[in-house]
């Protein structure tokens, strides 16, 4: 390609360097990039591998560590509640993410009906993912209140329990109320990307699976889902990395309590490291959750390959 | 059959309305129902009394009796609200409009001058889109303090980018693909610049790309949280979430009243600005999803 361009230049019109320097692509391209890398570098790539290397070492706020090496990742072994925000972590992100694929895609099979004011529907249906997590967690804590709470209000008034339920103030509940919470909030984004993949399924497979005399069930299962399939991987990864490094929902709501029962790993890396200052330690928190999200990345990339090969795609 | 509504697809018009009612309206209505409760819960409670509030036996929750402003004009007067919701805006226009230009650049180099590499560094830069905040913070707290950015707008108008840049690139990516590569030799074969045909022919044929990737990157910044509550210290140079959280709390004395109506007015821009632009959100959210 390069080597096109440049007799192109050469012969046009004798010019200076600084304009055949910006007819050359790789010059040009070079210096198209420089905003977008020289930020991702200094505030992405460099944060990464300082992260790697805080977390090896004993830094304090406001003053630099030494290298202790791992131990860190040894005093954390030992910690019952590193170990307890790791089970957090992963009942978390599992419950919430299976029951936010569940509804998610029933609410979008709702949506893919006919129905009227349909584009209005969808509009108020997307609601909870645009306004600001933090904000809509408050409502949470409010509807959760031990002593306000609205849904205690309307279970007690019909009879079904005999008192409040202390919705944060035990370990299960509190850790069912956050899940529910986060329910909540990602419902609407499965449902809409899935919804989006369902309007690409041509209709004609739904005529011919009819003409063939199959039921509803066949044609969702014979059809809908494997047509669904690399756009369920893809959105399912993504609600998983997003549920898995969540932590306003917890911070607002709980704070990691009751006793640390909802503590996940982003908010334990955060007390440590911001509220109890040790840097080292709440990086090294952070640094154990890339496994995780490794794993989860290249679930999506294969994923993501698989549905290429099987549309014939390039790349 | 004969009866059967021209404006039906399929075989819809098999099916009766009670039975529609029951398959599709009811369940639909039901999980509206729980969506928008949250809403509901915070206006009322915005615009509720505290003698009402906190009183279930005489005044039924679910309604007002006697509205009052007597919250907002707490928050409006007696905090530093307006200050949070003034950074809010500055913060998130800029590192918008940064996150763009940067994004532009990259998007139209990486998909159009196709430099040596160019596949590789358009990968990474996906692959920043998969780093979340919250494995970033920590040393990133650390460098915004070594570079004197801590308690300042700026350090957030900085970091930002780091999470919309990657997302708006890909998604400008996917947009600038779309247009033909003819447009582009001619204006070449007619002596144009490659940054005339940046702003000429590639930006305006794909203005709805950058529409989305802007709405969608104003509204991820404003609802940035871990890295204002983080980098931030002072009252004044507060964004709303972490306003609302950290400042409406005094000890064990929650001032819910005050709370819902940061809740509620934080959320209402937002908001407005998405019911202009719902196409563009939506297609930038699921654009990024698809690609």
């Amino acid at each position: 390609m390069a080597v096109m361009a440049e007799p192109v230049a050469a012969h046009v019109k004798r010019s200076s360097l600084w304009t055949r320097a910006f007819e050359s692509r790789n010059f040009l391209g070079a210096m198209f990039m420089v905003p977008a890398i020289a930020i991702l570098i200094l505030f992405l790539a460099y944060p990464l591998a300082l992260g790697f290397w805080l977390g090896m070492t004993d830094a304090k706020i406001g003053g630099a560590g030494r290298y202790i090496g791992f131990q860190n990742f040894v005093s954390l072994s030992k910690d019952s509640v590193f170990w307890l925000s790791v089970f957090n972590t992963i009942f978390y992100t599992v419950a919430a993410s299976a029951v936010k694929f569940a509804i998610g895609l029933y609410l979008a099979l709702l949506l893919n009906e006919r129905l009227p004011f349909k584009s209005i529907v969808r509009a108020i249906v997307l609601l909870p993912f645009v306004v600001p997590t933090v904000l809509s967690a408050i409502a949470f804590w409010w509807i959760y209140d031990s002593q306000f709470s609205i849904i205690s209000w309307v279970l007690l008034k019909a009879g079904l329990i005999t008192h409040y339920i202390d919705f944060l103030g035990d370990p299960w509940n509190a850790r069912w109320s956050v899940v529910a919470a986060n329910i909540w909030r990602g419902v609407p984004f499965v449902a809409i990307t899935l919804l989006a993949g369902l309007q690409t399924i041509s209709p004609s497979l739904y005529e011919a699976a009819n003409l063939d005399g199959a039921t509803n069930l066949q044609r969702f299962r014979h059809i809908t889902l494997p047509m669904l399939s690399p756009i369920i991987a893809v959105v399912m990864t993504f609600s998983v990395l997003m549920t898995f490094t969540d932590f306003q929902l917890i911070y607002t709501i709980t704070r990691g309590g009751p006793i640390n029962a909802t503590h996940l790993m982003a908010t334990l890396s955060f007390q440590r490291a911001i509220t109890g200052g040790n840097l080292g330690e709440g990086a090294a928190i952070s640094n154990a959750m890339i496994p995780f999200l490794v794993a989860a990345i290249l679930l999506s990339f294969f994923g993501l390959q698989r549905s290429r090969w099987q549309q014939g795609g390039r790349d | 059959m004969s009866t059967a509504d021209d404006q039906s697809v399929g075989m819809d018009y098999l099916e009766s309305f009670p039975r529609k009612f029951l398959r599709v309206y009811l369940p639909l209505g039901l999980i509206i129902f729980l969506l928008l409760f949250p809403f509901y819960w915070m206006a009322i409670a915005t615009f509720k009394p505290d003698a009402e509030m906190y009183d279930y036996e005489r005044y039924n929750p679910f309604w007002i009796v006697h509205p009052t402003l007597e919250h907002i004009k707490k928050l409006f007067f007696d905090t530093d609200y307006p200050l949070w919701m003034w950074n809010t805006v500055i913060v998130s226009v800029s590192s918008t409009f940064i996150s763009l230009f940067a994004s532009v650049c990259a998007a139209y180099a990486i998909e159009r001058l196709r430099y040596k590499g160019s596949r590789y560094i358009g990968l990474a830069i996906f692959l920043g889109y998969l780093v979340p905040p919250s494995i970033l913070f920590i040393p990133l707290a650390a460098i915004v303090f070594q570079l004197g950015l801590f308690d300042g707008n700026l350090a957030l108008i900085l970091t930002y980018p780091t999470f919309l840049i990657p997302f708006c690139t890909w998604l400008l990516m996917g947009y600038f693909r779309t247009i033909p590569y003819e447009l582009e030799e001619c204006a070449l074969i007619d002596g144009a610049t490659r940054i005339q045909i940046l702003t000429k022919i590639t930006l305006p044929l794909s203005l709805p790309g950058v529409i989305s990737a802007g709405i969608f990157a104003f509204t991820l910044s404003w609802n940035e949280f871990i890295y204002a509550l983080t980098f931030i210290s002072s009252s004044e140079n507060k964004t709303i979430p972490v306003g609302a959280i950290t400042e409406l709390v005094n000890g064990d004395v929650y001032h819910w009243g005050a709370l819902m109506a940061a809740a509620l007015t934080g959320s209402v821009p937002v908001v407005i600005l998405y019911s202009f632009f719902v196409e563009y959100y939506v297609s930038a959210m699921t654009g990024a999803v698809k690609e």
